[in-house]
C-alpha cells in the first residue's frame, strides 16, 4: 500500500492524494469513503446495483467479527478469501474490526482478548482468532485487533487498553501470512492527550503500512477530539495513511480531514436509511451561496441535511429526493414512491435510500477532494459549519413557509 | 377490449403466444410475480426488467388501503408511481378481503368488512372494485368474485358461482377504461363439474378480453384441482388467454400449461424466499440446512441470473433470514427461474419439443420415479406420454 499526497491544505493538516493497493487495478483518491457491509455485502444494495452507486464506490469495509460464525474463516479460505467469497473482484476490501453490528464490550475484555456483543453472541477474540480471520479474508488493507475504550474510563483503564492494544498489535504482525501487505496499526489512548500521543509514537515504530485511529465517536466531545487528534498526528510519519473508525456527522469527517485523515469509513448514510431519511445538503458552496439551491428545511424531523421521507408531506411529492442529484434512485423514484415504501415497510424503501444516501456522501467526499485540490478546504468546512449553526439558530428557514 | 391474442403454436392442449398488452408484448405460458403493494419485496423495477418480468401483480385490497386509490390516480396510475414501465394486473380485492379479514360478509350488494385503519364498516361493491381499479390503471383488471374456499361443500357453493355470473355484468356495466384496461371474467363454482360447465358458460358469454380459473389453489385435493382446470380450459374460447389464479409451484404450472392454461401468479417464489428456500430444478434447496454451509456450488448449475454467476450455497446459507441480502438474492434467483420456466414452456411448445421438455422436468423433480399420480394422470388428458419417468409399479 502507498499513499501519494498530491495536495495539502494551507492552513490545516488536511491533505488530498492517491492509494496506491498491491493489486488493485483502481487508484483509491483520497481522503475517501469505505462502504459498511455485513458478512461482505453491503446491507440492502445487491451487487449488481453496486456499480450504479458512484464511479468511486470500488472500496468496502468489512469487519472481521462477522466471520466468527457462518461464513467462518474456513469457509473464507475454501473460497480464495472474501474478494471471490462476494464474488467482487474488483473492489478494494479493508478488514477493520470497529463496525456498526458487532460492538466492543471493553468492560468484558481482558488481555487475552477483545470482547464483543455480535448478532450470534458474546464473543472473545484473540490475536490469533483474529488473524485467522484476516488471513483467509486476503484483505487489501487489514488494521490490527484494538481494545477499544470509551471516553468515560478510568485512567487505569485506558492505559490498560494502550498496553494491550500495543501488544495485540505486535502478535498479529507476527501471525500475519507470509506474502500479505503490512496491516494499519491501531492507536488507541481515550481522552487522554498523553496516552494518545505515546501510543501513537508506539505504534508509528512497528513495521505497519498505516494507522487506523481507534477508540474514537465513543463518547468525547468535538473539541477534545480535535486535541486527541493532534496529540496523534504530531507524531505520525506524514507519508503513511491514515484511518478513522466511528465518525459519522459530515461536521465530524470534515475535522478529521482536517486533522489529516485520509481513509473513512462512516455509517452515516445507513444510519440515516434506518431512519427513513435522505441526505439532501447541498455540496457546492458556489451554488448555495447564489441562492440557485432550494431549501426545505421546516419538515418533520428535517432540517438541511436531511429529510423525512415518512413526513405526510411527501405523500403526494413526485419530484425526486434531490433534483440535481443523479444516483439510480432519483433518476427513477419519487419521494411519494418512497413515502409509501416506507409506510408500508417494504423493503425497497431501504435498497432505494441507501443507494441515494451512499452516493450523496460519496459525493460530499468528492466535494472534500476538491476542496483540497482547489485550495479552498478551510473556507468549505467553515461554511458547511456556518450553515449548521444557521439551521440551529433558526436563521434557514424553509422556502415554503 | 385492449389486447391481442395469437396462438404460435400448440402441442395438443397446450399453446405457445403472444400476449400484447397496452404496457408490452408477453409470450405465454407466463408466471406473474406478485408485487402486493406495489413492489416485489426487495427487488428494484430495473432488476425485474432484467430477470424478464413482463407482467407484474398489484393487489388493490392493499393498495387502495395504502397509498390510497385516489393518490395513485392523481400521480398518473400505478406504472408512473412504482415506475413499472411493462405490464400490470390487479386482483379485485375480494380474495384479501376474505381471507385477511375474519369480519368479511358477503351479500348481492357486495362484501363487508370492518376497516382494518379504523374499524368502520365498509362496503366493496363490484361497481367500487372496478372503479378502483380504475383509478390504478392496470392492463389487465380481475371482475369481483365471490371466492369460497376449495374445502367448502353445500349451496354456498353454487351461490357464490351464480352470483360471481351476476357481478361480472355488473364489473362489465361499471368498468369506464376499456380500451386500455382489460376486464378479466374468474370462473368459479367450487370442484363441482356442473356448477363450473355452468359458470364458463355464463362467462364465454360475455366475450371478455380474457378468462381466470379461480377458487382453486387453497388447499383442494391435487387430484381436485387438476380436473378443474382441465374441465375449464376444455370450455373456455381457444383465441383468449386462461389465467389460473395462485398457481404456484413449478410443478402445477407445468401440468396446468399442457392442459392448456398460459398465465398464473403466486407469492410462492418471493415468499419462500424470504425463508431461505431456493427453487431448483430438483425442487426445493433449504438453505438454512447444515450441509449447505460446506456446499460451494451454485443454487442451480443451469441457472444463468445474476445469483447463480456469482456466489455459492454456502455463502447464501450464511445469508438467508438473518440479513437483507440474502432475502434479495434468493428472491432474484427464485423469480429468475420462474421467468426462466415459463421462457421453457413457451419455447419447447413453439418449437415442437413440449413432451420432451416435460419429461426432463419431470425426471428432475422425481429422479426416483415416483411422479404423483396426479400428474399422471392429468398428463394422460393432456395427451403427454410420461411413462419412461415414472418408476415400473411394484
Amino acid at each position: 500500500m502507498k499513499l501519494v499526497v498530491r495536495y495539502r491544505c494551507g492552513e490545516c493538516r488536511a491533505r488530498a492524494g492517491l492509494l496506491y493497493l498491491g493489486n488493485r487495478s483502481h487508484v483509491l483518491e483520497t481522503p475517501c469513503l469505505l462502504l459498511c457491509t455485513r458478512k461482505g455485502l453491503p446491507t440492502f444494495i445487491p451487487p449488481d446495483l453496486l456499480p450504479s452507486i458512484h464511479p468511486d464506490a470500488l472500496a468496502l469495509h468489512a469487519s472481521p467479527l462477522h466471520f466468527f460464525d457462518s461464513p467462518s474463516a474456513k469457509t473464507l479460505a475454501s473460497a480464495g478469501g472474501l474478494h471471490k467469497l462476494i464474488s467482487l473482484p474488483g473492489y478494494t476490501v479493508a478488514a477493520i474490526a470497529r463496525d456498526f453490528v458487532c460492538i466492543a464490550e471493553h468492560g468484558s475484555s481482558n488481555k487475552i482478548g477483545a470482547s464483543f456483543q455480535t448478532p450470534f453472541g458474546r464473543r472473545t477474540v484473540k490475536p490469533v482468532d483474529y488473524m485467522d480471520v484476516i488471513n483467509a479474508m486476503q484483505p487489501d488493507i487489514w488494521a490490527s485487533l484494538p481494545d477499544e475504550v470509551p471516553s468515560w474510563v478510568t485512567h487505569k483503564r485506558n492505559k490498560q487498553s494502550v498496553e494491550r492494544t500495543l501488544n495485540w498489535l505486535d502478535s498479529c504482525i507476527s501471525l500475519k501470512k507470509d506474502g500479505m501487505e503490512s496491516g494499519l496499526g491501531c492507536i488507541v489512548g481515550g481522552n487522554s492527550v498523553e496516552e494518545r500521543g505515546f501510543c501513537a509514537q508506539e505504534v508509528a515504530k512497528r513495521d505497519v503500512s498505516g494507522f487506523c485511529l481507534s477508540g474514537f465517536g465513543l463518547g468525547e466531545s468535538a473539541e477534545e477530539r480535535g486535541l486527541l487528534l493532534e496529540a496523534i498526528m504530531k507524531n505520525l510519519p506524514d507519508e503513511k495513511a491514515r484511518q478513522i473508525s466511528g465518525l459519522d456527522l459530515p461536521e465530524e469527517v470534515l475535522q478529521a480531514v482536517s486533522a489529516g485523515i485520509d481513509v473513512f469509513d462512516s455509517t452515516y448514510p445507513h444510519s440515516l436509511t434506518m431512519s427513513g431519511l435522505a441526505m439532501v445538503f447541498p455540496l457546492d458552496m458556489e451554488e448555495c451561496l447564489s441562492g440557485r439551491t432550494s431549501e426545505n428545511a421546516n419538515d418533520v424531523g428535517s432540517d438541511f441535511t436531511k429529510i423525512n421521507l415518512r413526513a405526510v408531506a411527501y405523500r403526494n411529492d413526485t419530484s425526486p429526493i434531490l433534483e440535481s442529484c443523479r444516483c439510480y434512485t432519483c433518476s427513477k423514484h419519487t419521494k411519494a414512491y418512497i413515502n409509501h415504501l416506507l409506510n408500508t415497510h417494504e423493503m425497497l424503501a431501504q435498497t432505494l435510500l441507501d443507494i441515494h444516501n451512499t452516493h450523496h456522501y460519496m459525493n460530499f467526499f468528492q466535494a472534500i477532494r476538491n476542496a483540497i485540490q482547489g485550495g479552498y478546504f478551510a473556507d468549505f468546512k467553515a461554511w458547511f459549519a456556518s450553515r449548521r449553526q444557521a439551521v440551529n439558530e433558526g436563521i434557514l428557514v424553509s422556502s415554503a413557509a | 377490449m385492449a389486447l391481442q391474442f395469437e396462438v404460435l403454436a400448440r402441442f395438443n392442449r397446450a399453446r405457445a403466444s403472444r400476449l400484447t398488452l397496452p404496457h408490452s408484448q408477453c409470450e405465454t405460458p407466463l408466471f406473474m410475480p406478485v408485487g402486493t403493494q406495489g413492489t416485489i419485496k426487495g427487488l428494484t423495477s430495473t432488476q425485474l426488467e432484467d430477470i424478464g418480468c413482463q407482467i407484474i401483480l398489484g393487489n388493490t385490497y392493499h393498495l387502495a388501503l395504502r397509498p390510497g386509490a385516489d393518490l395513485i390516480d392523481e400521480l398518473g396510475g400505478l406504472h408512473s408511481f412504482m415506475n413499472w414501465p411493462r405490464s400490470l394486473l390487479t386482483d379485485s380485492g375480494g380474495f384479501q378481503m376474505v381471507s385477511l379479514l375474519h369480519l368479511a360478509d358477503i351479500t348481492e350488494e357486495g362484501v363487508t368488512f370492518q376497516s382494518p385503519v379504523d374499524g368502520k364498516p365498509m362496503l366493496l361493491t363490484p361497481e367500487e372494485s372496478i372503479a378502483i381499479q380504475n383509478k390504478i390503471g392496470a392492463d389487465i383488471i380481475m371482475a369481483l368474485d365471490d371466492v369460497v374456499k376449495t374445502t367448502t361443500t353445500g349451496p354456498r357453493v353454487e351461490e357464490a358461482m351464480h352470483r360471481t355470473l351476476r357481478w361480472i355484468k355488473r364489473c362489465i356495466n361499471a368498468h369506464k377504461r376499456p380500451t386500455e384496461q382489460n376486464l378479466f371474467g374468474i370462473v368459479q363454482g367450487g370442484l363441482d363439474p356442473q356448477l363450473r360447465d355452468t359458470c364458463v358458460k355464463g362467462m364465454v358469454a360475455l366475450d371478455l378480453p380474457g378468462y381466470a380459473i379461480g377458487g382453486l389453489a387453497g388447499g383442494e385435493e391435487k387430484d381436485s384441482f387438476w380436473r378443474v382446470v382441465a374441465q375449464c380450459t376444455a370450455g373456455l374460447p381457444e383465441d383468449k388467454p386462461r389465467y389460473v389464479m395462485g398457481v404456484g409451484f413449478p410443478l402445477d404450472i407445468v401440468v396446468c400449461s399442457a392442459l392448456g392454461a398460459d398465465m398464473y401468479d403466486c407469492v410462492y417464489p418471493t415468499r419462500t424466499a424470504r425463508f431461505g428456500t431456493a427453487l431448483v430444478p430438483e425442487g426445493v434447496l433449504k438453505l438454512k440446512h447444515a450441509s449447505m454451509a460446506a456446499d460451494f456450488r451454485p443454487l442451480d448449475e443451469t441457472c444463468s441470473c445474476m445469483v447463480c454467476k456469482r456466489y455459492t450455497r454456502s455463502y447464501l446459507h450464511s445469508l438467508v433470514t438473518k440479513e437483507a441480502m440474502g432475502s434479495q438474492l434468493v428472491s432474484y434467483h427464485n423469480v429468475a427461474y420462474m421467468m426462466k420456466l415459463s421462457r421453457d414452456l413457451h419455447h419447447s411448445i413453439l418449437e415442437g419439443r413440449f413432451p420432451e421438455f416435460v419429461q426432463g422436468f419431470l425426471r428432475k423433480q422425481f429422479p426416483q420415479g415416483d411422479v404423483p399420480e396426479w400428474v399422471c394422470n392429468a398428463m394422460e388428458v393432456a395427451g403427454i406420454d410420461i411413462s419412461m419417468c415414472c418408476a415400473p409399479l411394484k
